[in-house]
């Protein structure tokens, strides 16, 4: 259960980062992002996959959260 | 010597490797690489923040460098110990050229060394009671400091003192802010994780001290400059840049700072990140606990420096923007004459770097600016994210090396034959007796500054009174020439 440090990039994509880990990829899908609803499982752009507990309100990012490795 | 192909390159690597044994070399292939512009993750081509091989000569440093060293030495107003044997502090003080102002041993602290000089005795008994008494006598000779950090050397984390709780008691008794960081030096693979340590520590027991105090007027245009370390007065050349356009700079972290700048950080607007791998932890906790969004900028040579400017300026008002503008076009008559002046005498030269966290892939730019090429750039203790950045700043097919050994950085030096190489001082001898011209490129040579417009041109110069320094002519032994080769005529 790695936590994971999220922030959005100047594009607007978000970043995934584990500072014990040295990884900082992009998101590339996320499979509940609404506002009342967001998390699940999430791809990354080296092909890995998390997953978060959903949440809702979603979060207000930046924020740390703990994922799940897939 | 023209441009290596990616074909050569990945010959003199293997070439390179060919001493090694078995093992030994499928580890370090991993960490040498040619480079490729199209790949957009450095995590497909080389390898890096890994445990250094044994029995290699590694340029490397330790978690306690990192910390004491790099991230908490150079705040000047407090007191940082070196709590341990007496070494690590002696053999690192005032090494770093962190410039301040200030009265040392009366309000600044910078270039003294304040250690617990650890004995067989405080090993077997523990030095708790010990650093309890340094502190007292520090308040007693000392009463002008405004904390006390206690940096750990490796006996601490070996014997298991308790140095949070004591700490926590002379932090009541005194009234001051009195930090344990565990920076053991044998954390980690390298001085990385000791700035990762340190940037905790401020964290835990700095940053928040002034939560929910609000009497630090503030204003729209407040910024933190962080990871300058003010060497030879990098800081400062860069403070009046981001001055002249408009900015206020709230704090330095860690050069000429000093600990109520760092408390009042998360009042700012923006925090502006010079070096990344020491201090983007801070920059990423403060986004999260503060909502302080951050960049990374870069002050070396004139087209990074007006590049940041106009970053910077964008997270700002149109009055900043215009700021940005007018500070480029003041500095535009000065830096063209700079590079108009030495740019003649460097075009074409091929440098090679290896430094540590940052410098590998921000220099890039200035040298540019003068006409060279950075054809070889490498990182002590860079992670993946710092590899992923050099990439696009460096040429297709340059070689690439991760905590390169002693022996590999020599190897390729006599191979790719670079007009000039940057790297520290452990390396600087080798390659000067190796007839090539060598900078400093931690210390600057005990030159500077080199950040800022100012900077620039201290820089150029450098560079070209080592590059076209008449020394190099005469490195050659005499009757080693080859004029000295054509047969003597006998005599008569």
């Amino acid at each position: 259960m790695p936590s994971v440090m999220l922030r959005k990039r100047d594009d607007g994509k978000l970043l995934f980062y584990v500072a014990k880990k040295d990884l900082e990829e992009t998101i590339e899908s996320l499979e509940f992002d609404a506002p009342d609803k967001w998390g699940g499982e999430v791809v990354l752009g080296d092909g890995s996959r998390y997953y978060f507990e959903p949440l809702s309100p979603a979060p207000k990012i930046p924020t740390t959260l703990q994922a799940k490795r897939l | 010597m023209p441009a290596m192909t990616r074909e050569e390159t990945e010959a003199l690597i293997q070439e390179v490797l060919e001493v090694y044994p078995e093992k030994a070399k499928n580890d370090r292939a991993k960490h040498l690489a040619v480079n490729d512009q199209s790949l957009e993750k450095a995590n497909k081509c080389i390898t890096s923040n890994r445990k250094s091989l044994p029995g290699v000569m590694t340029i490397r440093g330790c978690a306690y460098a990192g910390s004491k060293g790099v991230v908490w030495g150079p705040i000047k107003d407090m007191i940082h110990i070196s709590h341990g044997p007496v070494g690590c502090g002696q053999y690192s003080r005032a090494g770093r050229r962190n410039y301040y102002v200030g009265t040392t041993g009366v309000n600044t602290f910078g270039t003294m060394n304040f250690t617990s000089d650890f004995q067989e005795k405080d090993i077997v008994f523990g030095g708790d009671k010990k650093l309890a008494k340094l502190i007292d006598e520090i308040e007693v000779l000392f009463p002008l400091n405004k904390g006390i950090s206690i940096q750990s050397e490796c006996p601490i984390g070996l014997i298991g003192d308790d140095i949070e709780a004591v700490a926590k008691m002379k932090k009541k008794e005194h009234g001051k802010t009195v930090v344990p960081v565990r920076c053991e030096g044998f954390r980690g693979v390298s001085q990385s994780l000791g700035h990762h340590i340190a940037n905790d520590a401020i964290r835990d027991w700095v940053l928040e001290n002034r939560d929910g105090d609000d009497n630090f007027p503030t204003t729209p245009y407040d910024v933190a400059v962080i990871g300058d370390y003010n060497i030879g007065g990098d800081a400062w050349a860069s403070r009046t840049l981001l001055e002249e356009m408009g900015l206020r700079v709230v704090a330095q972290w860690s050069g000429d700072g000093t600990i109520a700048e760092i408390e009042k950080t998360p009042k700012v607007k923006l925090n502006l990140i010079h070096c990344y791998r020491s201090m983007n932890y801070i920059a990423r906790h403060m986004e999260e606990k503060y909502s302080i969004p951050w960049i990374e900028y870069n002050f070396f040579g004139p087209t990074k420096i007006a590049e940041s400017l106009r970053r910077i300026a964008s997270h700002f008002d149109d009055t900043i923007k215009e700021g940005a503008e007018r500070v480029i076009e003041r500095y535009k008559a000065e830096y063209e004459a700079v590079i108009a002046k030495y740019r003649p005498r460097l075009e074409g030269k091929r440098v090679m770097l290896y430094v540590g966290g940052l410098r590998p892939r921000h220099v890039i730019g200035a040298y540019e600016d003068l006409g060279m090429e950075v054809v070889g750039t490498g990182y002590e203790f860079a992670h993946n994210d710092d590899y992923d950045r050099t990439i696009k700043e460096m040429g297709n097919a340059t070689l690439l090396y991760d905590d390169v050994t002693g022996y590999e950085f020599e190897e390729f030096v006599k191979k790719v034959q670079p007009d000039l190489i940057g790297s520290g001082i452990k390396e600087k001898y080798i390659f000067q007796k190796m007839g090539i011209p060598f900078r400093q490129m931690h210390s600057w040579d005990y030159s500077g500054p080199y950040h800022g417009f100012d900077g620039f041109a201290i820089f150029a110069r450098d560079m070209d009174m080592t590059l076209n320094n008449p020394c190099w002519k005469n490195i050659k032994s005499p009757w080693k020439k080859e004029t000295a080769s054509e047969p003597v005529k006998a005599a008569a």
